[in-house]
């Protein structure tokens, strides 16, 4: 080949993706690794299983977690110091950031992917934001109770019907945010929910936002159909019971498998995952495993619950059948495994190992390792098919 | 209510006492604790210390705490609230080491 011919067809190329990086490659394979100890994200490639860029500059990342636009191109990431950036995982690069407050915790993106909601701690509240610009639209300040005092909010969740969810840690609340009118949000307030709401998640299909409860054994759950309902308890003896179990990290909630009939849960400072009857809300199993559950994650066809553990007992990850309900599988990835991630049909699984400085790809069929990939103390991964799930 | 409290002082004490301030676990047992502190204190304090669900560890919030009852948090935890007792995983000695760094300002690796 000549070098002009050579030339000619760089050209193309370069005319038809604009940008060397862009490629012809959609994101539907692609996913963000957070680096927990160093600010950074790496955008990672699930069919190769590997890791195509880091982008640096993001904040403090020891909690940190990503929704993602609805074309899965840009990944919003909520960083521990109020950080909130707007990344371009196509082109590999930051296109927005402001830090939006000095504590915070998670967030949320609407259903038409125009707006952006952020919970943070410190100052106490939800600042809602243009997903395209990042410019600040309007603010609500948890405020609860007669003193002025200004709550920390978790748990934030997209809701049908243009609204967001909350729940106020200290004021056990739960707000839903009506946002048609963005500027002008309007909250209605449901108080008494069960005392300390610390997580909570809506379930796959909308419908239930239920939250944990730290002060109180319990969970509480509001039908987003029936709001008037208001919230009520479920599951009373959920919790650590009588004994009052430690706990060594908090469960995460938004992980909560629900696979067939069941509902998976950590049980709370027990080494058990509870198995639900999630229409009764009633139990119907108790599963022990090696530690204090972290994450419970289903895989998405339903067969296997995969979990991970908190401090001390956390280099293992344990695999529940589910038609069996019971322990098939423990696998050792590394130091101090933090999160957990399925492709989208559920072939395989990425688990990061903090203090390996690696993130693990696995078989979900038959537990072969496939692939290791360097990262720095990696954290939370996140694959882009959240893009087009409620309350991910 | 005096008594009780002269009796949660005197208890304190009698914890407290075996434990001098500065005792040096050893600098491969620093690095573990100064990592416990960062990473698994800080799921709930955060990494920077700075708070999360849990209260900031800085020396600026820690400055006016008795240092005796930092320790006793650390080993007994705090009914009531989610702070666990870490006794099963870090002796008196070694908590006290901890408060005296928290309360210093945490430097990471070996000094």
């Amino acid at each position: 080949m000549g070098r002009t011919e050579r030339t000619l067809i760089a050209s193309a190329a370069l005319v038809l993706c604009g940008c060397a990086s862009l490629g012809a490659q959609g994101t539907d394979d692609l996913g963000v690794v957070i680096e927990r100890a160093t600010g950074s994200v790496q955008v990672v490639d699930q069919a190769k299983r590997a890791s195509l860029a880091r982008i640096e500059g993001l904040g403090d990342l020891s909690h940190a977690a990503i929704v993602y636009s609805r074309d899965a191109r840009y990944a919003y990431v909520f960083g521990r110091d109020g950080g909130l950036s707007k990344i371009d995982i196509a082109a590999r690069k930051t296109v927005a950031r402001t830090v939006q407050a000095g504590n915070s915790i998670g967030g949320a993106i609407s259903k038409d992917g125009r707006l952006v909601a952020v919970a943070n701690y410190e100052p106490g509240g939800v600042k809602i934001f243009d997903a395209a610009t990042l410019e600040l639209l309007s603010e609500i300040p948890s405020t609860y109770g007669t003193a002025g005092k200004r709550a920390k909010v978790v748990g934030i969740a997209d809701a049908p019907g243009g609204k967001f969810v909350f729940s106020l840690f200290e004021a056990d609340e739960i707000w839903v945010a009506d946002v048609a009118d963005p500027r002008h949000p309007v909250v209605r307030k449901f108080g008494n929910v069960g005392r300390e709401p610390y997580d909570a998640l809506i379930t796959p299909d909308g419908r239930y936002y239920i939250a944990g409860l730290f002060g109180e054994d319990g969970l509480a759950l509001l039908d987003m159909q029936n709001l008037d309902a208001g919230p009520r308890r479920i599951l009373e003896g959920y919790g650590r019971g009588g004994e009052r179990l430690p706990v060594y990290k908090m469960p995460h909630l938004r992980g909560w498998a629900i696979a067939g009939d069941y509902a998976f849960l950590p049980a709370i400072g027990k080494h058990a995952v509870l198995v639900v009857n999630r229409h009764s809300w009633k139990e119907v199993a108790e599963i022990p495993v090696q530690g204090q559950p972290v994450f419970v994650m289903a895989r998405p066809d339903g067969r296997q619950v995969w979990v991970n553990f908190a401090y001390p007992r956390n280099s293992v990850v344990q695999v529940i059948d589910v038609a069996a309900l019971k322990l098939v599988e423990s696998l050792e990835p590394g130091k101090t495994v933090l999160h957990m991630e399925f492709t989208a049909r559920g072939d395989e699984v990425w688990i990061s190992a903090r203090d390996s400085n690696r993130v693990v790809v696995y078989d979900t069929s038959d537990f072969r390792k496939l692939a290791e990939l360097p990262a720095q103390s990696p954290s939370g991964i996140f694959f882009t098919w959240r893009a087009r799930r409620i309350g991910l | 209510m005096q008594a009780a409290e002269a009796l949660l002082v005197l208890v304190a004490f009698a914890l407290a006492a075996p434990v001098t301030a500065g005792a040096d676990p050893g600098a491969e047992r620093e690095r573990e604790l100064v990592a416990l502190v960062r990473q698994d204190c800080g799921s709930c304090h955060g990494m920077t210390l700075k708070g999360g669900l849990g209260p900031a560890l800085t020396p600026e919030a820690l400055r006016d705490k008795p240092a005796d009852s930092l320790t006793l948090t650390i080993l007994n935890g705090r009914p009531g609230t989610a702070m666990p007792p870490w006794r099963p995983f870090v002796s008196e000695a070694e908590a006290a080491w901890i408060v005296e760094q928290l309360q210093r300002g945490l430097r990471d690796g070996a000094h």
